[in-house]
């Protein structure tokens, strides 16, 4: 069975149709790459999963179950977490105050005990924070623990980005766009993360990247979408040379001078 | 300049970050408790005054400061949480600490109901839909003639506690007292919402929507549980309102209260608890500083009897016209660059409280 399916997903937008019968799934433990041009609906199909949007026909299945009874907020619970294009953090809050709302679905206590913050919310709290504290260290967020978001440099909000997604413990995670926005070296530095994640955190991870370089690097599938539709799925070195991606990519007199 | 050196993840939950706050607040508790032993009636009642505003500006703030849904007609639930008290005292016979608690839930489980419309409503939309909620209120507290005495009002009962009569007039320290408990109370409660779970999905919810929703949390039960607690705590300090002011009508809970309640939390620093204190004092203070200051210009320009229509909501107004000038985190925030002046000094740079054009989403129109 695997992770995530999307069966025949559509999607409209008044008269422009985002998605048009996109179907692929997502093995456990994979690192999946969806590529494609500008309004190919990447994004689109990243909020459909987190269930910002409707599909006008079709499935998604978590685990082989249906997602698409559940509201936005139910998403998280089931172990999917994600990453924004740009950026939406919690600006006034610190690093660590934006890592633990990530622990919010693992919450046990009731309003009233944490009114009162009785001994259970104290261990509870500890708990989280040491859960939050071991993304930290996986992502060497030490030096920014304290700070507000508002002050921080691109770079490392991305990377808080992805430590708020991971404190959730998901089984998958969604990044949008994690290199967009970041110089080289630190877009190698998100390659071995990515790479940890599925090694070290045991996360499945669905991507949406434009940087070949790192899509080629970290990923086992790459998913290629044009203008809703997919184009073709494979290894990424099936995905470049593939006819039909070169002419996306490059124009069709380009494909036949390649 | 101070380092601190944590040991241990209670170090960022205990209440106090170090013990040099926490003997500051138990200084200022030892003082505020110390404070009827100083001052005469006139001025024990004054600070009454200002520990009820801060319990009712606290109601605001975690609403508005913390998660971010402003409202214009928390008169409306002080409102209510005062009749309700009364009603149930007189009425019902039930002692003021059953009443007082009813009153606050009561007015809770008004709140909530009020959150079912907010979660389609944002930023000014939801302040001019609580704004006809206050303006309604009025008019529901005439209508409703056989239980809240309608224009000619209800006159506040005795409040006795374990034997002891407690009366703003006959005794306003023991008044006082209890304010200051019921302050201190909600505080407490506060500051743990705050660090625990629900606190922080207040503040997801306020900073962005979208992303609380990703992590998990449900923004129709977050903006309720916000409703619902602010409205309690809110109706608690309607309750005390009613036995201040001891009598009262429809016209006590006017919209100019909201307004004031408002106002009184962007002034004191919105999303803080210090903020709702700083507030309440400013409020408190400022009407009798403008009386002094009319005792001293007649005084010494003669024409006895000096009044000027509409003074001090002018002064109010101007107060906060400064304030979103040129300080727009309010006194809390003055207060936060003083302290980092003091403790980085002399390393503090003039670039570092730059104005950075990164407001609350509340304060911005959606």
């Amino acid at each position: 069975m695997s992770l995530l399916e999307v069966r025949d997903v559509s999607l409209r937008f008044g008269g422009v149709t985002a998605l048009d019968r996109v179907s692929f799934s997502v093995e456990r433990g994979e690192v999946f790459a969806i590529v494609g041009p500008n309004g190919a609906g990447k994004s689109t199909l990243f909020n459909l999963i987190s269930r910002f949007c409707e599909p006008a026909q079709g499935e998604v299945r978590f685990e082989g179950e249906s997602i698409l009874g559940r509201p936005a907020s139910g998403i998280a619970a089931l172990g999917i977490a994600r990453t924004f294009q740009n950026i939406e953090l919690f600006e006034h809050s610190t690093v660590l105050e934006n890592l633990l709302v990530g622990r919010h679905v693992r919450r046990r206590a009731d309003i009233v005990s944490q009114i009162v913050f009785t001994p259970a919310v104290r261990r509870e709290e500890i708990a989280h924070r040491a859960a939050v504290e071991r993304v930290i260290d996986f992502l060497d967020l030490q030096p920014y623990r304290e700070q507000r978001i508002a002050g921080l440099p691109y770079g490392v909000r991305k990377m808080v980005e992805v430590g708020r997604a991971l404190s959730i413990e998901p089984k998958l995670i969604l990044l949008d766009e994690p290199a967009s926005g970041l110089s080289p070296e630190e877009t190698t530095d998100m390659r071995f993360r990515i790479d940890d994640i599925r090694k070290r955190m045991g996360a499945t991870v669905l991507m949406v990247e434009h940087d070949m370089g790192l899509v080629t690097a970290v990923s086992d599938r790459v998913l290629v979408l044009a203008d809703g539709q997919v184009v073709t799925a494979g290894t990424p070195d099936e995905v470049r040379t593939h006819p039909k991606v070169i002419e996306a990519w490059l124009g069709a007199d380009a494909g036949e001078a390649a | 300049m101070r380092v601190q050196l944590k040991t241990s993840y209670h170090h960022d939950i205990r209440l106090f970050p170090d013990a040099r706050r926490a003997l500051r607040f138990a200084g200022l508790v030892a003082l505020a408790i110390a404070l009827p032993f100083g001052l005469d009636d006139f001025l024990i009642g004054e600070a009454t005054n200002v520990l009820i505003w801060a319990i009712a500006g606290m109601g605001l703030m975690v609403l508005t400061g913390h998660a971010g849904q402003p409202s214009l007609g928390h008169a409306a639930f002080l409102a209510a949480g005062c009749y309700v008290n009364a009603i149930l005292m007189e009425r019902f016979g039930l002692p003021f600490l059953a009443s007082f608690t009813l009153a606050g839930i009561v007015t809770g489980l008004a709140g909530v109901l009020i959150a079912i419309p907010a979660l389609r409503l944002h930023g000014i939309y939801l302040a001019i839909a609580t704004l006809a909620l206050s303006v309604l209120t009025e008019d529901i507290i005439v209508l409703a003639e056989p239980w809240t005495g309608g224009v000619v009002g209800l006159v506040a009962p005795t409040i006795t506690i374990a034997g002891v009569e407690v009366d703003r007039y006959g005794s306003p320290d023991r008044f006082y007292w209890l304010c200051l408990a019921v302050a201190l109370l909600v505080t407490l409660g506060y500051r743990n919402v705050l660090r625990a779970s629900l606190g922080r999905a207040f503040v997801a919810v306020r900073d962005s929507e979208v992303s609380a929703q990703a992590m998990g949390v449900n923004l129709a039960r977050t903006k309720a549980a916000a409703f619902g607690l602010s409205c309690m705590v809110t109706g608690w300090a309607g309750a005390l309102m009613g036995h201040f002011f001891f009598t009262f009508n429809h016209e006590v809970f006017t919209i100019v209260i909201s307004i004031q309640l408002l106002l009184m939390i962007v002034i004191g620093g919105l999303g803080s608890i210090q903020g709702a204190w700083y507030g309440a004092i400013v409020v408190g203070i400022v009407p009798q500083a403008i009386n002094v200051a009319r005792d001293w210009v007649t005084g010494a320009f003669g024409g006895g009897g000096l009044a000027i229509p509409g003074i001090e909501a002018g002064i109010f107004g101007l107060i906060l016209v400064f304030f979103i000038l040129f300080e727009p985190l309010g006194i809390h925030g003055r207060i936060m660059k003083w302290r980092v002046w003091f403790d980085l000094f002399p390393l503090c740079r003039r670039d570092m409280f730059r104005r950075q054009k990164s407001y609350l989403r509340t304060e911005r129109m959606r």
